[in-house]
Order: structure tokens, then C-alpha cells, then sequence
């Protein structure tokens, strides 16, 4: 439906493009003697040129197609994604590094393995998230840091699930 | 069929969106300020708890506040109205028509949605809780105004979980619940004809819908047979789901201190006719009018007082920003007078009719409308895709010393690059 309409605004843009070039449609005076005043004249004999063909198309006309959209490939569920800023080091080791761009998706279900936004003691923290016996365990990705095993009592929540790490080579 | 139609109401919603970006105000007293942070324009239940009331003014509250550890924060509306767009666009999906009512409130058709509304209300309530991190309330009735009330049910209510739905209850379950309400919470019912009611005996919604509308509607007016009606299930109003064009386009804020200075005032009208002429050009429409406000502090009774307002016509009817700032300054030139501490300004576009319908004449200046149509598209498209400002009148000035006072404004999380929540990856 879409791409429908994308292609035929593009024809028709291309179409007056070349009209102006090469081949000026002259104006009908029936049109200017109803249409007195100049913006609407104008807008009628855009309309007119949309209408007759001129010139030669392009030969690309009939593969127009939408232009890729990184929006698109990158973000599932518009209302419920999120960008954050990556602060530290500690998941280094699965290619997130300091500074940078996280998109978050609050809608997907965190699952053994994601790469997830939690808040701890009110902070936004990142981490990743197993399932193992002893319970649901918090992993940092470089050797320095501890995994954290979450207790019961403390204060955890699921912010949101890292879908993309957007990062600047 | 029974019509079905649900009012999904945002919880404390401006200290909800801080909230979600600062989960450290979680389980604390928050508030949230209108602008020049002036009155409490939002509560967390905690303060709610407290007894505070809403639109009550800051610096009364500030005792009260220190005791309680009250948080404060400027209202953020970038942020809302980020937020806002998310929860009507999901809201959006679980019927097919809507009617977005504010900032904070949506109405639903459901009517004959075959599954249990409560349930649909509780999947409602969970998906936004989840998707955008909004905690809402679901109140489902036959008619608009019903709908309202059960939304206030199932916000103060705690047995209903949130969600309550005045068509699936008993007669006598729902007789009851109305007798508990207090008249002056109906949808329309204003604070002095609460009183009038009182005084004919009527307290409750119970009292309210039981009274005959033809005796209402002699002793207020049509207004109150409709509501009556609406209580007892006809659904008199009707979704709105187009969005109608504003017929007044107002700016105006206080500034962040008083100004006796003419040039700011001349600053603080171009800025608020920019912005208002924006609004008119996104609406299609045009005005034909400007009208200009300023006035002192009433709050301030020993200072000298002084307010006046001016309208400005305008030879035809236009979009264009410079029009209007020629027009406005000159009205406030004429109202302006020396020796006052003014505290607010205003403007305001009168006379507002859609672009399509522009009266042509014989003197139109074409070449003109045409220049000044496209060098305003210019300017707006900039502005939209480089962010607000970035082109913009020299005459509203650069230090902006009038400029709203917005102490503790939180990031634009959601809208500016800049501004991003950040995410700790260190222990």
C-alpha cells in the first residue's frame, strides 16, 4: 500500500521535472478565466503537468523502490523503544563499549542470555541475565567483574531488553 | 447492544514519566510544578496521602515539604508529550475507534468486543505498564460520563484492581457504588452548581440520576438533562475522533522575574507570537486577528497594579509570523506604561479560520502571500528537523532574562540526543 503511493508521488515529481525542462503545457484559458487568482491557477496547472506524460521516463521508473530505513530494521515496536547512553566498561567482552547507543525494547520478554536495562537501588544498570539453580543471576562481560546473584529481598526490576548496540568505529 | 465505552486515565501522570527515567523517585513523595514552577500540578500517591491539593502554590508548600522530604520537579513537557503520544498509539490498537481527550486520558469504544472487558481492561493496563512504563486506570460504562465516574471507581478503589466496569456489575452493586460519590465528581459539574445541587437535595450521583432531567434542565439547562441521561446509561456524547482545529491559539507564561523594562516585554510577545504561529500554520488555519495581554503580580497587593489587553486586527487573514510580531508590538507599545513590575505576558490569535477557506480580493498581494507561505514552510521545516529554535526571530532575544524559571527540569530523555538516560556498565 505503502510503496504504492511512493512510487507513483516519484513518477509524478519526475514527470514535472521534465515538463519544465523541455515541454511547457500550455495553459488552458478556460482554467485561468475560472481561476483569477495566481496560487490556485498554479496549483491546477501542477496538476494538469502530473496528468500528461512528457518527455522520455526514466528507465528506472519501474524500480523505484522504497530507500532502506534503519528505523525500520532496528526498532520492532516504535512506542515502547528506548535509546540509553552506555557509561563503563564492564560488558566489553559482548562488544558494548563506553559511550555507546543502546536501543532498548521494553516490550520483549527478557530471556536466558539478553542483554538487559535493570534497575538496581534505583539506578539503570547493565548487565546480562541467566537462569541458573541458585536463581536469576546478573553477568558483567569483562573479567574483572563479579557476577551478581540476585537475593529475593533486593530491590531489582527489568527496565527493558537490549535489542541493538549502536557503536561508532 | 449495550454500548461499551471505556476512559483509560494515566496515573499521576507527569510524576509517573519522571518516574520512569528516575526510577529513584520510585516509592517517594514526588511532585511535579507547572511552569515558572508556580502551583503542584501533579502528585505521587504518597503526597496525595499527605492531604496536599493539586494547583496549590509551591512556596506555600515548602514547609511541608522539607518535613516530608518532598520532591520537586519543573514540569518536562517534551517528556510527556513523548510519552503521551506512546500510550494514545497503543491505546490506539485495542479499538477501533478513539478519542484522545488530554494529555492523560483516552476514551475507547469496546461495544461489542466479544470478550470479558474487565479482562481486556487488565490487558490494557498491563501492556502500557509494560511497553511504556505508565501505570493507568480502566473505567468502562455505557455511556462517556459513566465511564468517567467508573474510572474514578477504579482509581481510588483498590478492590477493583484498576480496572472497574459499571456494565458487569448487580443494580445493587452499582447503586451503591454511586451513592458514595459525591455529585461534584460527575464529568461537567462545576463547583457552584455542586452547591445548587446541595441545596435541592441532591448529594450523591445516586441523588444526581435519580432526579428527573425535565426538572434540571428548567432550573440549569440542557447541560444537565444531557448529563442526567448519560448517568442513567444513554449515551448522549459521542466519540470524537477527529481532533478539531483550535479557534483561539493563546501563549502566554510568567516570566522567571518581574520586568518593568519594555524591551523585555517586547522579547516575551515576539517569542510567544512565534510559537503561537506555529501551532496556527500546523493546524492549516489562518488568523486575522492578534490580541495582547500583560498585567502585574495580583499576588503582590502592595505593589502598583496594572493590567491591559489590546486586540489587533489585521488587514487579511494570515499565517505569517512577521505579520503578527509587527502587529502585536505595536499593541503593546500602546498598552505599555513605565514604573509597573509586570509578571506575565500574552498573546493571543483571534478570528482563526482554515488556510482552504482564504477570502480572496481584489488587492490581494499574490507574489507576497505566495513568498511569505514558502519562506514560513522554510522556517518550519528547519526548525522541525533541526529542533525548535534553530532559526528563529532576533527579536525575541538571545539572554532571554524574562525567560520561565525551570529549576529542576529533568532531561528530555526521549526527544534530544543529548539529553539520553545513561546506563551504568561498571558494578
Amino acid at each position: 500500500m505503502m510503496r504504492a503511493t511512493f512510487v507513483l508521488f516519484d513518477i509524478a515529481m519526475t514527470s514535472i521535472d521534465l515538463s519544465r525542462s523541455r515541454r511547457r503545457t500550455a495553459p488552458s484559458s478556460v482554467l485561468s478565466l475560472t481561476h483569477p487568482n495566481k496560487s490556485m491557477f498554479e496549483r491546477q496547472r501542477a496538476l494538469l503537468r502530473k496528468a500528461v506524460p512528457a518527455g522520455f521516463p526514466s528507465p528506472a521508473d519501474d524500480y523505484i523502490e522504497r530507500r532502506l530505513s534503519l528505523d525500520e530494521h532496528l526498532i520492532q515496536n516504535k512506542e515502547s523503544t528506548f535509546f540509553m547512553r552506555v557509561s563503563g566498561h564492564s560488558m566489553r567482552d559482548l562488544g558494548i563499549f563506553d559511550g555507546d547507543l543502546l536501543i532498548v525494547d521494553r516490550s520483549v520478554p527478557a530471556t536466558h542470555g539478553c542483554v538487559l536495562v535493570a534497575v538496581i537501588d534505583g539506578e539503570f544498570t547493565l548487565k546480562q541475565l541467566l537462569y541458573t539453580p541458585q536463581g536469576k543471576v546478573l553477568r558483567a562481560a569483562h573479567p574483572d567483574y563479579p557476577e551478581v546473584v540476585i537475593k529475593p529481598e533486593q530491590d531489582f526490576t527489568i527496565w527493558g531488553v537490549v535489542q541493538w548496540n549502536v557503536h561508532k568505529v | 447492544m449495550q454500548r461499551a465505552i471505556a476512559l483509560v486515565d494515566c496515573n499521576n501522570f507527569y510524576v509517573s514519566c519522571e518516574r520512569l527515567f528516575q526510577p529513584v523517585l520510585e516509592g517517594k513523595p514526588v511532585v511535579v510544578l507547572s511552569n515558572n514552577d508556580g502551583c503542584v500540578v501533579s502528585r505521587s500517591q504518597e503526597v496525595k496521602n499527605l492531604g496536599l491539593k493539586m494547583a496549590v502554590p509551591w512556596f506555600q508548600l515548602k514547609d511541608i515539604a522539607r518535613q516530608h522530604g518532598i520532591i520537586a520537579r519543573s514540569s518536562n513537557y517534551s517528556l510527556y508529550a513523548d510519552l503521551s503520544n506512546r500510550v494514545m498509539s497503543l491505546l490506539s490498537r485495542f479499538s477501533p475507534s478513539q478519542e484522545i481527550y488530554s494529555i492523560d486520558e483516552s476514551f475507547l469504544e469496546l461495544t461489542g468486543i466479544p470478550v470479558n472487558h474487565t479482562d481486556y481492561g487488565q490487558q490494557i493496563r498491563r501492556t502500557i505498564r509494560q511497553y511504556v512504563g505508565i501505570p493507568v486506570c480502566v473505567g468502562i460504562a455505557s455511556s462517556k460520563t459513566l465511564a468517567k465516574l467508573a474510572n474514578h471507581v477504579a482509581k481510588k478503589n483498590p478492590r477493583y484492581a484498576g480496572v472497574c466496569d459499571f456494565n458487569g456489575m448487580s443494580e445493587a452493586e452499582l447503586h451503591g457504588l454511586l451513592a458514595s460519590i459525591d455529585a461534584g465528581e460527575v464529568w461537567g459539574i462545576g463547583r457552584r452548581s455542586t452547591g445548587r445541587l446541595r441545596e435541592m437535595g441532591i448529594h450523591t450521583v445516586l441523588d444526581l440520576q435519580r432526579t428527573p432531567a425535565k426538572q434540571l434542565r428548567a432550573k440549569f439547562s440542557v447541560v444537565f438533562e444531557r448529563i442526567v441521561e448519560e448517568l442513567n446509561g444513554v449515551a448522549c456524547l459521542e466519540l470524537d475522533q477527529v481532533m478539531a482545529a483550535k479557534q483561539q491559539i493563546i501563549c502566554s507564561r510568567s516570566f522567571g522575574t518581574l520586568t518593568s523594562r519594555l524591551p523585555d516585554l517586547e522579547q516575551a510577545v515576539i517569542a510567544y507570537t512565534t510559537r503561537a504561529a506555529e501551532k496556527l500554520r500546523q493546524q492549516r488555519s489562518l488568523a486575522s486577528g492578534i490580541q495582547v495581554y500583560i498585567r502585574t503580580n495580583p499576588h503582590k497587593e502592595r505593589d502598583p497594579q496594572y493590567q491591559q489587553a489590546i486586540l489587533m486586527p489585521l488587514p487579511d487573514p494570515t499565517d505569517d509570523t512577521r505579520l503578527f510580531g509587527r502587529a502585536a508590538l505595536h499593541g503593546l507599545r500602546r498598552i505599555y506604561r513605565s514604573g509597573y513590575a509586570y509578571q506575565k505576558a500574552g498573546i493571543m490569535l483571534a478570528g482563526i479560520i482554515p488556510a482552504s477557506s482564504r477570502p480572496h480580493s481584489l488587492f490581494d498581494n499574490v507574489p507576497g502571500q505566495e513568498k511569505s507561505h514558502a519562506l514560513m514552510g522554510t522556517l518550519d521545516r528547519i526548525n522541525r528537523s533541526m529542533g525548535s529554535g534553530t532559526i528563529k526571530f532576533l527579536g525575541e532575544g538571545i539572554d532571554k532574562p524574562w525567560a520561565m524559571r525551570r529549576q529542576n527540569v529533568s532531561k528530555r530523555y526521549t526527544t534530544e540526543w543529548d539529553e539520553l538516560a545513561v546506563c551504568q556498565a561498571c558494578p
